[in-house]
């Protein structure tokens, strides 16, 4: 734009140009969608100005009713106008558009609707002012500039001389060139009045779409939490009960059976064995997906169910007082249960120290191991499916592992979801 | 020998039935939860009840809370707890009432046929049967201190210990000679200043109120 030079840019705006005569279209157009909300208010008077209070009141209220539900049509004009007139795409407002013409009478407080408001009623009329000034430029400036003609074409003996003519015509020409130009700054003015206060506000739309996103992920996070105790509950009453069922007709018939050749034997009690061990791994499985105790007696509780698993001496301390909401709670049973394993896997330990405080509404989860050291986040699964976890209930995760240890995983909570 | 069975599997129920009417036990009543266990062993008097302790409605912990009603409703009835995972604070309030005739086990255990019938037996008998998870969760609470001060084979015998078993099954556990066993069993008393004590009961009792009074 900058290497536009002047005389491009005049021409640009000359009376004959195509933007001129859009813009001018523009502008005029809004006049009337602009002067509507206060010819609302003010015309009912000019037809019959009641004298006492109560008729007052009635016509006040009644023509404010009215500017209410004239809002959103009148809005909905105006975007169509910007659009089909500018290509201006001014978007909607699901808050104010959406729902039925009298929710605007329902949602007085709602940002949307005063910022409407204030299109209609304060400079929309400021608008229109300089719309009727353009349409003015141009039907004066047209007429004086014709007057010259109109003098001439008259006989010289009339009281009209050709001096007078001849300034108004210059007039009349300055007119009709300079009303392009005040056309193209009222478009521009409506444009960004528009835009500024009929279109969405861009940050509280932000801030909307932020607390609906939160809710969504709070929802999936509860959602996730439920189907892990759902899953729980089903490998509890279904394939446990089975096993252990299994496991105990196998060592029912390990000791009750005689007169069985050795080989037979010898496959019951493999199988046995077997039974066993697969009932001790599913055991594991399942306490690791959602322990019932949690649910009823809490963290403390569960806890020292899964430090004693651990083949190691364990130091555990849990001060969680009023208890953390459930969704918490299994979150950070989670990050102890996988990272004694990792201390287990990977550390080489001979002690862990778990630390679980409440302080506000912070619930701190500190696992220290006096180990090798050298656990990196990036490497395991373990250690980014535990910060991961930490992250979907906006927890802060941090872990301090220099080479030769000790390794620290620390784990923020919010107690509440 | 009669015996009540409170498990709400039907599968479960059926096998411990089958299990203890091949082994002597007479089965009096299986209930399918809390409220059925209570009202057979109020008619039944059994010798001793085998609870499961996740039931309906609240699949959480019934069979905890009904073994406290019966300890308080009906005490010389012997109550053996199973559940598919051991927790060592429901340990703790079935050992607050009294430490006699009660058992907390995995229900993995029962596939041990005979270890399981034992540990019922002793429990009738007005023992106690602790699961080993039970027993390491326990120790876990008391906290390193005094019990920092035992070897990891004294560790290993006040385990075996806590879970019920006598100096011949713990030596046999251990694959020590007996005398071995007294001898760290005194050093375990001496080093957690327990007075000295006649017989398993009492020696169990006394493991228990020192892992019990510590937490």
């Amino acid at each position: 734009m900058a290497s536009v030079s002047p005389a491009r840019r005049a021409l640009a705006h000359a009376p004959w140009s195509a933007a001129a005569w859009r813009d001018t279209a523009f502008v005029a157009s809004g006049v009337p969608l602009q002067v509507a909300a206060w010819a609302i208010l003010t015309v009912p008077w000019m037809v019959w100005v009641p004298t006492r209070v109560t008729p007052v009141l009635v016509l006040t209220s009644a023509s404010a009713v009215l500017v209410l539900l004239a809002l959103r049509p009148l809005t909905s004009w105006q975007r169509e106008r910007c659009w089909a007139m500018l290509g201006l795409d001014v978007p909607r407002m699901p808050a104010f558009d959406d729902g039925r013409p009298w929710d605007a009478l329902r949602d007085l407080r709602s940002p949307e609707l005063w910022r409407v408001l204030r299109y209609h009623l304060v400079v929309g009329p400021l608008i229109a002012l300089g719309g009727i000034a353009v349409i003015a430029a141009w039907a004066a400036g047209l007429a004086c500039a014709a007057s010259a003609t109109f003098v001439w074409a008259l006989p010289p003996s009339s009281a009209l001389n050709s001096k007078p003519a001849a300034v108004l015509t210059g007039a009349g020409v300055l007119l009709v060139i300079a009303a392009p130009w005040a056309a193209a700054a009222v478009r521009r003015g409506d444009a960004r009045a528009a835009a500024a206060l009929l279109g969405p506000d861009r940050a509280r739309e932000l801030e909307r779409r932020v607390e609906d996103l939160a809710e969504k992920r709070a929802s999936v996070v509860d959602a996730a939490d439920l189907e892990r105790r759902r899953i729980e509950r089903d490998l509890h009453d279904g394939a446990q009960q089975r096993l252990v069922s299994l496991a105990l007709n196998l060592g029912l018939a390990r000791e009750t059976l005689t007169g069985v050749p050795d080989a037979a034997m010898r496959v019951i009690v493999e199988a046995h064995e077997e039974a066993k061990e697969a009932l001790a791994e599913l055991r594991g499985l399942i306490r690791g997906l959602h322990p019932a105790v949690l649910e009823d007696r809490g963290l403390d509780a569960a806890l020292s169910g899964v430090a004693a698993r651990v083949p190691l001496p364990v130091r555990l301390r849990v001060e969680v007082e009023p208890r953390a909401s459930s969704t918490v709670e299994a979150v950070a049973y989670f990050v102890v249960s996988e990272a004694l394993t990792n201390v287990v896997r990977h550390a080489r330990a001979s002690a862990v120290d778990i630390v679980v405080t409440r302080r506000g509404d912070v619930l701190h989860v500190v696992v220290t191991d006096d180990g090798r050291g050298g656990a990196d986040p990036a490497g395991g699964t373990g250690l980014t499916g535990l910060a991961r976890r930490v992250l979907s209930v906006d927890g802060a995760f941090r872990i301090t592992s220099p080479a030769g240890g000790p390794t620290t995983v620390t784990v923020e909570l919010p107690c509440a979801l | 020998m009669r015996v009540v069975i409170a498990e709400d599997s039907v599968l479960l129920r059926a096998g411990l039935t089958k299990l203890l009417e091949t082994s002597g036990f007479e089965v009096a009543a299986a209930a399918g939860d809390a409220e059925e266990l209570l009202a057979a062993v109020r008619e039944h008097r059994p010798d001793a009840a085998i609870v499961d302790v996740r039931m309906p409605p609240g699949f959480t912990d019934e069979g905890v809370r009904a073994a406290l009603v019966m300890r308080r409703e009906a005490p010389d009835v012997a109550v053996l707890l199973l559940s598919q995972y051991v927790e060592e604070r429901y340990a703790a309030d079935l050992l607050s009432s009294s430490t006699s005739g009660i058992g907390y086990l995995l229900k993995d255990r029962v596939a041990d046929v005979s270890a399981f019938l034992d540990a019922l037996r002793r429990v009738i008998a007005g023992g106690t049967a602790l699961d080993p998870e039970v027993v390491a969760q326990l120790l876990l609470r008391r906290g390193s201190d005094p019990l920092g001060r035992l070897t990891p084979r004294e560790r290993e015998v006040l385990s075996l210990m806590a879970e019920g078993r006598s100096n011949a099954g713990i030596a046999a556990a251990l694959v020590v000679s007996e005398s071995a066993v007294a001898k760290h069993i005194n050093n375990i008393f001496a080093k957690l200043d327990l007075p000295h004590a006649e017989g398993d009961h009492r020696r169990v009792l006394a493991v228990l109120r020192f892992l019990d009074g510590g937490t």
